[in-house]
């Protein structure tokens, strides 16, 4: 009974090689059920996302289950086997148990601490305990990683800051305004990186968004998609009083808004802040703008440092993360090993002894007069009793049976051990 | 009784102040229901004392200088305590508790025994005229508090380094509109003080206003903060500006508070 698993990630594997081991879609399902059917598997989830496919597995025998892992994958995807050798990486035991906490815990993920892979982990959980390809040991550990990976995001600050261009600049509008749902954003040119950033304001709770463009036609077209406003480009200016957040994006090789039309600006709007943000290369806005009392201009390397500083805080919590994780692994390390038939064997022994010993104290003191040879037999048919009954459960765990741990969660509820008790033996 | 129990409010204030710069460094959930406990506790504390003094004085203890330093402080939590109903800045408590704590322990300091009242003090007014300036010079401390906050936050935004606090400090139109409100709140009441201030003098010495050191500074005071106001209505300062400013109104509070209690003379000698 041991944790093992196979897979591959963006680190080993690239994205053709990814895509065509994905379990996605129906395939999932028919990938699942034939994983768990294979001989040296007792229990199975597959975890497929873009980033990673991988095979949790309860075996017995390693090294026999890593080729009949192996051979199910080059069958199932039809891709040569070979090719498999430098893509997979396999751990098992307790390194199997801190891979997939790191993987929860989202430190094993391209941009550490992005939330989602939490996300697949449970609906890769539920959809085999919908087919019931799980059983104890894999149910526990999934719950544990699923419990540590909220632990990590809880006590550490792995997840806070923003890792994105786009996303950065929210949180900065964030800290200049207090309720984005009253700003309004205006969008200059256009251009991948802008559009994205305008959308997440959006999202965020921007009131509307603005759409000014060289082309009037274009700036129509955007302004729809983002359900606004298109303005005249000659009078972007003159909108820049209604508007709290411009982001701007222009093809222009030289500045578009000077200090002295910022200053104008900033009159006509009674120095309400703004918040401007210069993706373009060659910069669009005068820098020197971001003198101006109540302005807060960003350009793209601005935002980029505040990127990098973000993620430079995300690694130092990954050290915090990963202590936590080592102390999770041993705490399930504890459990894993309460499984085990010794322990289970010396609880139910130790709760015989102490049912015999409470009822002979109950008896002794209600019986008087009775001599020591009395007392000898009595303790004596009391010890054959207990002896008898717990013989045939003893001898069932200690038989070398493939379902071990289920004779052992099974013998423990019917005779009321708990697993803490167990572990203390 | 008295004394332990504003020895006990200010040895609070001093846990608060302690663990107020701790979560500046170091701050979580847990530190600042740590200050706000902490805080509220001595606020209670307080409390008790004031009323006690009331009770065993006759009349509101603010006749000495040790009770108007120990009163000032405890109006400073009051108004904290109600913008955190509105504005949750528990942060807030960072940079105003060292101001009260400071406060305390200089009232600490000064002569505590209840004297007897001078006739001149022996009025209605005395009640009305100095809770009204209490109050108001509270809520300019506060706005000191809040233009501090804003200063260090903008200095993250302009600067580009989004380091230390930046993550925990509110925005700076959240910032900007609480200095607004605090400054709304205490310049009425300011205006009030003087006013009631008048009224009393004219009562008590037949003139309405007598030039003294105390009511000049009033008066230099209550210019300052009007042209915060007005700057902010009319030319729109508002942000670095109106922080900038309600920063130099209280040092000028604090100035016109120790400054002429080290002179001592005038007719607010009593203060």
């Amino acid at each position: 009974m041991k944790v093992f698993v196979v897979g591959l990630n963006h680190k080993t594997a690239d994205i053709d090689v990814r895509e065509k081991l994905a379990f996605n879609g129906s395939k999932l399902e028919d990938g699942l059920i034939r994983f768990k059917e294979l001989p040296e598997v007792q229990e199975a989830i597959i975890l497929s996302t873009c980033n990673r496919v991988e095979l949790y597995a309860n075996v017995s025998d390693t090294i026999k289950a890593y080729e009949s892992i192996k051979t199910f994958l080059s069958e199932f995807h039809s891709i040569n086997k070979g090719s498999l050798d430098n893509a997979l990486y396999i751990y098992d035991n307790v390194n199997a148990v801190r891979h997939l906490f790191r993987v929860a815990s989202s430190l094993d993920s391209m941009v550490i601490g992005e939330p989602q892979i939490l996300g697949q982990l449970k609906d890769a959980f539920e959809f085999a305990l919908e087919k019931k390809t799980t059983g104890i040991l894999l149910n526990k550990l999934m719950k544990k990683a699923i419990s540590v990976a909220k632990k990590v995001r809880t006590e550490t600050r792995i997840a806070e800051n923003a890792v994105s261009i786009s996303f950065a600049a929210v949180e900065l509008a964030r800290k200049i305004f207090t309720d984005l749902s009253k700003r309004v954003c205006m969008l200059l040119g256009a251009g991948e990186m802008a559009e994205l950033a305008a959308r997440h304001l959006l999202n965020n709770g921007v009131k509307e968004v603005m759409v000014s463009n060289r082309t009037y036609e274009r700036a129509c077209e955007l302004a729809k998609e983002f359900r606004g406003k298109p303005i005249k480009f000659d009078e972007f200016i003159d909108e820049m009083v209604h508007t709290d957040i411009v982001i701007c994006s222009t093809g222009a090789p030289k500045y578009i808004l000077m200090k002295s039309q910022m200053q104008k600006v900033m009159k006509e709007r009674k120095q309400r802040q703004v918040f401007i943000i210069d993706i373009s290369v060659p910069r669009n806005i005068d820098p020197e703008i971001n003198d101006l009392d109540n302005v807060y201009l960003y350009n793209i390397d601005d935002l980029q440092s505040v990127v990098d500083a973000n993620m430079f805080e995300r690694q130092k919590e990954a050290e915090k993360a990963e202590k936590i994780i080592e102390e999770e692994i041993e705490t399930f390390l504890k459990w894993q090993s309460s499984l085990d038939s010794v322990p289970t064997i010396i609880a139910l022994r130790d709760k015989a002894e102490e049912i015999k010993k409470e009822e002979l104290d109950k008896l002794l003191n209600k019986i008087s007069g009775i001599g020591e040879k009395d007392k000898e037999a009595i303790e004596y048919m009391a010890t054959a009793i207990i002896n008898k009954i717990i013989h045939p459960p003893t001898m069932a765990l200690k038989e070398d049976t493939e379902d071990k741990d289920i004779m052992i969660a099974v013998i423990k509820k019917l005779y009321g051990i708990n697993g803490e008790d167990a572990e203390k033996e | 009784m008295g004394v332990i129990l504003f020895e006990l409010a200010l040895t609070f204030y001093f846990a608060a102040t302690i663990v107020g710069i701790l979560e500046l460094f170091r701050g979580s959930k847990i530190t600042s229901r740590i200050i706000l406990l902490l805080a509220g506790t001595g606020f209670g504390i307080h409390t008790v004392n004031i009323i006690y003094r009331y009770v065993a004085a006759g009349h509101i203890p603010i006749t000495n200088a040790h009770e108007a330093t120990s009163f000032f402080s405890w109006c400073i939590i009051l108004i904290f305590f109600i913008l955190q109903f509105r504005y949750r800045v528990i942060l807030l408590s960072s940079f105003i508790m060292p101001v009260v704590f400071v406060l305390m322990l200089s009232s600490s300091m000064l002569p505590r025994e209840i004297k007897p009242l001078s006739p001149v003090l022996q009025s209605y007014w005395l009640g009305i005229h100095t809770v009204f300036a209490f109050l108001g010079n509270a809520a300019f401390a506060l706005a000191f508090g809040i233009g501090s906050m804003y200063l260090v936050q903008e200095h993250y935004v302009k600067s580009k380094h989004l380091g230390g606090l930046f993550e925990r400090l509110p925005s700076l139109q959240t910032l900007d509109e609480i200095n607004y409100r605090l400054i709304t709140i205490g310049f009425p009441l300011l205006t009030l003080a003087i006013i009631t201030g008048a009224l009393w003098a004219e009562s008590a010495w037949g003139s309405y206003w007598n030039w003294d050191p105390r009511e000049v500074w009033s008066l230099i005071t209550w210019f300052i903060y009007a042209i915060i106001l007005h700057a902010r209505l009319t030319a729109g300062w508002r942000g670095r500006r109106a922080a900038l400013l309600s920063i130099v109104g209280f040092l000028t509070i604090l100035i016109a508070f120790f400054g002429i209690k080290l002179l001592q003379k005038g007719l607010h000698v009593f203060l």
